[in-house]
């Protein structure tokens, strides 16, 4: 049969493989965008450069840190980034919320969209002024370095982590909002607000808190990105218009469902890739215009 | 053409009332008494460290050098802009800035579908474009215009030199990888075609879409296929992102990889311990010799990165136009396309080259190999020079050619 298809059962499996890697990377910035407008009702249209400032810091904590306190002792390990750059840019993004992002939960989603598509646009352009196109390169750490023979093609170890560490953060995250007492405040400050402020629930500090949740997710994707896309001002544009489609496919708001759509996705980019290569850029936005057409909620979504 | 007759008499008879005794009596009769040159490239994408702002100031640079050696009676105005690498931003822009504003000549449209583009508006509008970014040998060949110079370098030259180069060296089976869109198919098309000519096999290819990000999936592809040598034809981050995940999957060293587009800022951002040992083929090193290190060093001070060919080719280009234009007397196209097909470039960029019927530059290219990390001694050293590649081997032969301007 798989002579028939012109492959080898090797070659599907590592495609399929390397999908489920991709897929890995779409259903954790999915999930964040999931959070983001599933709690808030805001479209982040700066996910993706927020994406790209946790893989920054995570160069800038390698490279850059020896270099300004002039101790080589003061980089910042690929481990230690993976909860700095998330705090720092996390930080950031609850600075945006306060600032500019609570006075448009009342209007209408476009304003939000509008808002952060903006500040991608500056946060983008100053990352493109400082640091230039071409991109910086940020070696894989030492402990992940090397691949692992799998029997049907060499695994690098980097990428078997990196799917390994966006699922366990996924479902963590899945667990706190479906599973515990704080998920379910969280559900209940999105369904009827005012309710759950009148039961002393400080719901303003949750959003935020989710905001910044949300946000240091992509920082977390984008770290884990970093050994493997060059980072470069524009790697988060790249991604996130395809994980706006996975969102979109998924339903927004809901958890499992950008999860489950994430790696379905990159398995079927993957698929594509083998068979029509020059089709993959397109094939995810084929499917969401179909998935709109028959249940424009999106596959999981609910009707709001 | 009717406009230009049109607003040259009039600045005539302008310049005729002034004084009857006039200095200005040989002065060009230029359209709206201005030279204005527009640089179409790519600003913020893929391709925007290899040309990109670089182009913009090697352009200035050329106006500058030229208004001080020549004195230059005229006035003379860079206006640019981003493409973004997309076909008909590029078309339409190109039309704006030759209906609206007067602009004389284009130059840069690197990626090849922005130079296919805008060739035939300058055309229809009878204004010059000058590409130096864009590769692929259609531009000389079936899509060739006579208001088009095609500079700096192009497909056929690079398959010729590193092609060659790898062939000899033992990677006789090749796999391709390959940007899906005009200049990849070309390079593709023209590689292939020289590694067969030299007794290798092509063992196919596949196409990725342009601009990419991942390309684990092509290059397991490229794996499974057992070629010796993977032919990147592609370019820009492309070409360095292919390179890296290559390492990472195990896929190098045993098989080579062969950057068939690769400019010094692409080494620059891999770095020597990645990308030692690779061949690739230039127009232009910054190191080459004396007078090529002295203009490096100058555009260096403004760019704060050292130059690629795409920004020398527009260097040089730029001021053979203007030297062209104050020649002829005009800046009226057919005389300046003339005047610059008839008169040979001299310059750090080329020495005795001149341009084809199908406008194309002849020059010299360079077989270039990146260097170990510990033979690198300064800043930017990144290349031996393993061979100089004459001037007529390295563009397609008239004889093969496509371009209907050109007599067999």
């Amino acid at each position: 049969m798989f002579e028939l298809l012109g492959i080898t059962p090797q070659g599907l499996y590592s495609q399929l493989l390397v999908g489920l890697i991709n897929g890995s990377f779409y259903a954790i910035l999915s999930l964040g965008l999931a959070v983001i407008f599933g709690m808030l009702n805001i479209i982040n249209f700066s996910h993706g450069a927020q994406y790209m400032m946790g893989a920054f810091i995570a160069w800038l904590g390698l490279t850059q840190l020896p270099v300004w306190t002039g101790s080589a002792d003061a980089a910042m390990s690929y481990w230690v980034a993976l909860i700095v750059a998330p705090l720092v840019v996390g930080l950031f993004g609850i600075l945006i919320e306060r600032t500019m992002l609570c006075r448009l939960y009342k209007l209408d989603h476009l304003y939000g969209l509008l808002l952060t598509f903006g500040l991608a646009l500056i946060i983008e352009g100053l990352f493109r002024d400082w640091y230039g196109i071409s991109g910086q390169r940020y070696e894989i750490p030492e402990s992940l370095q090397g691949a692992i023979n799998v029997g049907f093609m060499f695994l690098p170890k980097y990428r078997a982590w990196v799917i390994v560490a966006s699922l366990s953060v996924c479902f963590a995250t899945w667990y706190v909002i479906e599973r515990t007492k704080l998920g379910s405040y969280l559900r209940a400050a999105t369904e009827n607000p005012k309710l759950v402020q009148a039961f002393g629930v400080n719901v303003p500090l949750m959003i935020t808190l989710t905001y910044g949740f949300g946000v240091a997710l992509a920082a977390f994707a984008g770290v884990l990105g970093a050994p493997i896309f060059t980072v470069s001002p524009k790697m988060g544009a790249d991604l996130i218009i395809v994980v706006f489609a996975v969102v979109v496919i998924g339903g927004m708001g809901s958890i499992l469902g950008s999860i489950v759509t994430g790696l379905g996705l990159g398995l079927i980019e993957g698929l594509t890739k083998v068979f029509y290569p020059e089709a993959s850029a397109v094939v995810i936005f084929v499917i969401m215009a179909i998935v709109l057409m028959v249940r424009p909620a999106g596959l999981f979504g609910r009707e709001r | 053409m009717k406009r230009n007759i049109v607003s040259a008499a009039v600045v005539a008879a302008l310049i005729g009332s002034y004084a009857g005794v006039s200095t200005a009596a040989s002065a060009p009769k230029v359209s709206d008494g201005v030279v204005k040159i527009g640089v179409l490239t790519d600003l913020s994408g893929t391709y925007s460290d290899l040309a990109g702002n670089g182009s913009v100031i090697a352009a200035r640079m050329a106006v500058e050098d030229f208004q001080k050696q020549a004195k230059s009676p005229f006035k003379i105005e860079i206006v640019s802009a981003d493409h973004q690498n997309k076909g008909d931003l590029a078309s339409n822009k190109a039309r704006e800035w030759f209906e609206r504003d007067g602009v004389d000549m284009i130059t840069d449209l690197v990626t090849t579908s922005t130079a296919l583009a805008v060739m035939p508006v300058a055309k229809e509008k009878n204004r010059i474009t000058m590409v130096s970014g864009a590769a692929s040998t259609l531009i000389t060949g079936k899509n060739c215009t006579d208001t088009n110079v095609h500079y700096t370098y192009d497909t056929y030259a690079l398959a010729v030199g590193t092609g060659k180069a790898v062939v000899k060296q033992g990677g006789d089976t090749w796999f391709f990888l390959t940007a899906d869109y005009a200049f990849g198919h070309s390079l593709e098309k023209d590689t292939g075609d020289v590694v067969i000519a030299n007794g290798g096999k092509v063992l196919g290819s596949v196409r990725h879409p342009f601009p990419g990000t991942d390309f684990s999936s092509f290059l397991l592809k490229a794996q499974a296929s057992g070629a010796k040598v993977i032919g990147l034809a592609n370019a820009g981050t492309d070409t360095t992102n292919s390179i890296k995940q290559a390492a990472e999957f195990g896929i190098t060293p045993k098989q080579t990889l062969a950057g068939l587009l690769m400019f010094i800022t692409d080494v620059n951002t891999l770095g020597l311990k990645t990308a030692q040992g690779m061949y690739l083929t230039e127009g232009f090193y910054w190191d080459l010799n004396d007078e090529t290190r002295a203009w490096s060093k100058r555009f260096f001070e403004r760019h704060k990165k050292m130059p690629t060919m795409v920004h020398a080719g527009i260097y040089s280009s730029t001021m053979h136009y203007l030297q062209a234009v104050l020649a002829a007397g005009t800046d009226d196209t057919k005389v300046v396309m003339a005047k610059m097909k008839s008169t040979p470039v001299n310059d750090f960029f080329a020495k005795n080259a001149r341009i084809r019927d199908d406008g194309r530059l002849v020059h010299d290219f360079y077989l270039l190999q990146v260097k170990k990390p510990e033979e690198s001694k300064y800043p930017w050293d990144y290349y031996h020079v393993r061979q100089t590649i004459p001037a007529n081997d390295a563009v397609v032969p008239i004889a093969k050619s496509e371009c209907p301007l050109v007599k067999k």
